[in-house]
């Protein structure tokens, strides 16, 4: 009789094991963990990566600075807008020129409003993958507002490129303090239902609570950084370490917890929407006049080595860039924050539940473009 | 008043006095099972078209709004989509077995059917074991299930199958369980009398507290045997894409689907019978002005209200918890709701005893 | 601590190293055969603490692959930046630095993958990124292919 797949599998193996992914709903991209189970239980798993990789580093090397900028939109596309300021930051750094101090309040206040949004999207995925459908629909209903006001302003919903080395591309819409400050009166009565629909769900708290517990000690080991290395312990907030663009003008709390587990990795994140909306606060009613684009007639880093580390909504990027004077570096690395979030996995899930991993895979926000690159 | 016993005693006459008793036997079966499918083709139909409505409304959204007036023809759209699918053939697959599995499924649930009341004299057939009868064949219906994720040859689908298997086999204590409550109440096994039981008040009320608990534990544990969300581990879409039934397309597909909606509905029914008086209208005290205002309202309305209002109530679970896990899910059943039921049977069997009961 | 001191600390314990050209932290070009033992008192020293690595990645210059290393300590904050630099282009080989940060295991096998750096005993050390099969190293600058967006 002729023997199925499975059987052979199994019986040469004595193991189970199935790809998760690249196709596959919790993976939130065409990422593939080779799981091997014991019954439910993961026994251990393998990240596959680089179905999307599209050699964005490769292509630097050929490329303009300016033209640098709008590649990587397209790594981390929730952070856009973060990703794009690090490579302005870093060659406005090489190049030794200050932007105006309106150049920085608008960038911070696209940061932060890109921070929120980006969280709000995760906490949908997040509740699709623990099983509640509706979250899905709270956020996207607010993040919707977000990308509005991205919108007027840059004309673009999603990847907006709206950086460039010295400045922004223009200035802002009219609007757009205005709707700032509608969007965080609004914001600031939505966010409670949030709370109500998931986090004081019994059954949430027992699919989160003590699952994929990482010490302290673990994150900085493996380079988990952003909110995921924040549910820690570990302070890894490069606007508080290495304060950039506004940041240094305003008052606002690093949020950090100790448990390690995937309730704590979702508190952080909502807590950070909160601190959000008072940073955005702080900034949209002191926006300075000055104008929005340094004069530069050439944009070339000169002979050196530069590195910039921001803070984007999953964690630690840095652009190091290498440069030998011309109109294009010699290289180019991006230390996406993903790439180090994810290889955490094996390690959390090991001994948890299938259900578990995913779980954990979501709350440990991954965007797979990011990794791979 | 309503009372079918009458035309359906006169249609059955008529035909036994014109035919022969075998032909007669023979068109009355007939009869009643095109009845019955067409009735469950329509109902799952609209449970389906309900369902999307609801879900669409606890998420901020419109639902099916374009085919027909408040897109109620959508689901019959859809099901003339999955009509007309392709059927994917899997070629490991064990294809006897692949085939078989979703008529399992869902011959269980219209099996099931057959027995409920849903007016006085409107019942297919009155076992004198009628509980026992649905319980029997609605858990037929995990047979179907485990087949379907043994017979596709896809890791996701066993793993589904056998997390299906080892909830339905446990849900199915509790559900027995709570309904064993509301027997030993009635004094019997007969949906008639059972109903008849709750002429002067529905057990739900008059059963005291321990009614009322096994009323909740039998609307847990009957949400969990149709792998409905928060309890549809089976499907758990994110986690197994979509478990027992991820390698099945077109109508078979569908009748997965169809199947777990009608199973929502037979859940629902036996619940409204058991607990809430089936087909009785509501009655308060000896509000004898307000009791003949409600006993004007056919009894089938009556029936259908209180099972859409169950149904409801377990879509509102759906739309609103996250997903349990395997050993979540079966610690609840066999730490909690198994110890609590069968305490609050002996309570139950004790009232009984001493005639404590209204 | 300041950036003098560790200079201080780090000429102290190797005194073959060279200042680096980097001006944002203090940088310094270890020998390959130092590299372990600076890596190790850097992370264990109790004034130092560099318990997190948070960038490294490979360089390819006319004078050899350049492996850097962007180190930082969690509780005092300064950075470092190590080099070291592989002067064979054919067989470039360094020791791997995932036994003191785990993380650099994943660094490791990206630069495997797209350097063609082989990392002395790395766990597991496969292509990442790339399909196992591919040929060559993509970000070597004498890579070509006829895809290659060089224009």
């Amino acid at each position: 009789m002729e023997e199925t797949l499975l059987d052979i599998d199994m019986q040469e193996k004595e193991e189970y094991i199935i790809n998760m992914g690249p196709q596959h709903p919790s993976t939130h991209g065409v990422l593939r963990f080779e799981t091997c189970l014991q019954g439910e239980k993961v026994k251990y798993l393998i990240p596959h990566c680089g179905y999307i990789h599209r050699g964005i580093e490769k292509m630097c090397e050929h490329l303009t600075y300016p033209q640098i900028i709008h590649l990587t939109d397209r790594m981390d596309y929730l952070s856009a807008h973060i990703n794009n300021e690090a490579v302005a930051l870093c060659i406005e750094n090489a190049m030794q020129v200050e932007v105006s101090d309106r150049v920085k309040y608008i960038r911070t206040i696209f940061a932060e409003l890109t921070r929120i949004a980006s969280h709000q999207l995760w906490w949908c995925a997040f509740g699709m993958d623990l099983g509640a459908l509706t979250t899905f629909f709270y956020g996207l209903r607010d993040r919707e507002k977000i990308l509005d006001i991205f919108e007027e302003t840059t004309g673009s919903r999603l990847t907006q490129s709206f950086n460039t080395p010295g400045g922004l591309m223009s200035d802002i819409h009219p609007n757009f303090q205005k709707r700032i400050k509608e969007f965080i009166t609004y914001f600031r009565k939505k966010l409670p239902e949030y709370d109500q629909l998931l986090t004081g769900n019994i059954i949430f708290r027992e699919r989160t609570k003590g699952i994929g517990m990482m010490t302290k000690e673990m994150a900085i080991d493996y380079g988990v950084t952003g909110p995921s290395g924040r549910g820690s312990g570990f302070h890894c907030d490069i606007r508080k370490i290495a304060p950039y663009s506004a940041y240094p003008f305003i008052k606002f709390n690093e949020i950090t917890l100790t448990e390690g587990d995937t309730y704590s990795r979702y508190l952080v994140r909502i807590a950070e929407m909160w601190e959000s909306l008072n940073i955005l606060e702080q900034l949209v009613d002191n926006i300075p006049q000055g104008s929005t684009m340094l004069e530069l007639k050439v944009i070339k880093a000169p002979k050196g080595e530069f590195y910039q580390r921001v803070e984007t909504a999953r964690g630690e990027l840095g652009v190091y860039i290498v440069s030998d004077g011309g109109p294009s570096p010699a290289r180019i690395k991006f230390r996406t924050p993903n790439f180090s979030n994810l290889f955490v996995i094996n390690k959390l899930a090991a001994g948890h539940k299938i259900a578990d991993l995913v779980a954990i895979s979501g709350s440990l926000d991954l965007v797979i473009p990011d990794i791979d690159r | 008043m309503y009372d079918f016993t009458a035309l359906i005693g006169s249609i059955t006459n008529l035909l036994n006095e014109t035919f022969s008793p075998f032909w007669a036997g023979l068109i009355m079966m007939v009869s009643l099972g095109v009845a019955l499918l067409l009735f469950y083709a329509v109902l799952g139909l609209y449970l389906v078209y309900a369902e999307r409505k609801i879900c669409a409304r606890m998420q901020n959204r419109m639902g099916p709004n374009r085919v027909g007036p408040l897109g109620i023809f959508q689901t019959i759209a859809d099901l003339i989509k999955l009509l007309l699918k392709e059927l994917i053939y899997i070629k490991n697959a064990d294809n006897f077995l692949f085939n078989i599995a979703p008529f399992i499924v869902i011959v269980a649930s219209i099996m099931a059917i057959g027995s409920i009341p849903f007016a006085k004299g409107l019942q297919a057939i009155d076992l004198n074991i009628g509980v026992l009868y649905i319980l029997a064949i609605s858990s037929m219906g995990v047979i179907g299930i485990l087949l379907a994720g043994w017979a596709s040859n896809s890791k996701y689908s066993v793993i589904g199958a056998m997390r299906s298997g080892a909830q339905v086999i446990s849900y199915e204590l509790s559900v027995g369980l709570a309904l064993l409550c509301i027997i030993t109440y009635a004094g019997s096994m007969q949906f008639s009398e059972i109903i008849a039981s709750q002429q002067d008040g529905w057990w739900l009320f008059k059963g005291h507290i321990p009614a009322f608990i096994a009323f909740v534990i039998y609307l847990i544990s009957g949400t969990a045997e149709t792998n409905r969300g928060p309890f549809d581990l089976a499907e758990a879409e994110s986690e197994l894409t979509a478990g027992f039934h991820t390698e099945y397309s077109g109508i078979k597909f569908a009748f997965f689907f169809l199947a777990e909606y009608m199973n929502m509905f037979i859940i629902a029914a036996i619940a409204t019978t058991m607990f809430l008086g089936g087909w009785l209208p509501f009655h308060l005290f000896q509000w004898h002005g307000f009791n003949r205002v409600m006993d004007f309202i056919p009894p089938v309305f009556w029936f259908f209200g209180k099972t859409a209002f169950i149904i409801y109530v377990m879509m509102w679970f759906k739309w609103t918890f996250p997903r349990l896990r395997i050993d979540q899910l079966l610690a609840l059943e066999w730490k909690y709701l198994l110890p609590i039921n069968l305490m609050n049977l002996i309570l139950i069997a004790f009232l009984t005893l001493m005639q404590w009961h209204f | 601590m300041q950036a003098e001191e560790l200079t201080n600390l780090i000429a102290l314990w190797v005194p073959e190293q060279k200042p680096g050209i980097s001006k944002q932290y203090p940088e310094f070009i270890l020998p390959v055969e130092k590299l372990l033992e600076v890596m190790t008192l850097l992370k264990e020293n109790s004034t130092t603490k560099m318990d997190y690595l948070f960038c490294l990645t490979a360089v390819d210059r006319k004078d050899g692959f350049h492996v850097v290393y962007h180190i930082t300590s969690s509780e005092f904050l300064h950075s470092a930046v190590l080099r070291v630099i592989l002067t064979d282009k054919v067989n470039p080989i360094v020791p791997t630095v995932c036994k003191i940060w785990r993380t650099a295991e994943y660094f490791e096998r990206e630069v495997f993958d797209l350097f063609g750096i082989h990392f002395d005993n790395h766990p597991d050390l496969r292509r990442l990124f790339l399909e196992d099969d591919w040929i060559g190293y993509p970000l070597r600058k004498d890579y070509k292919d006829a895809f290659t967006l060089e224009r």
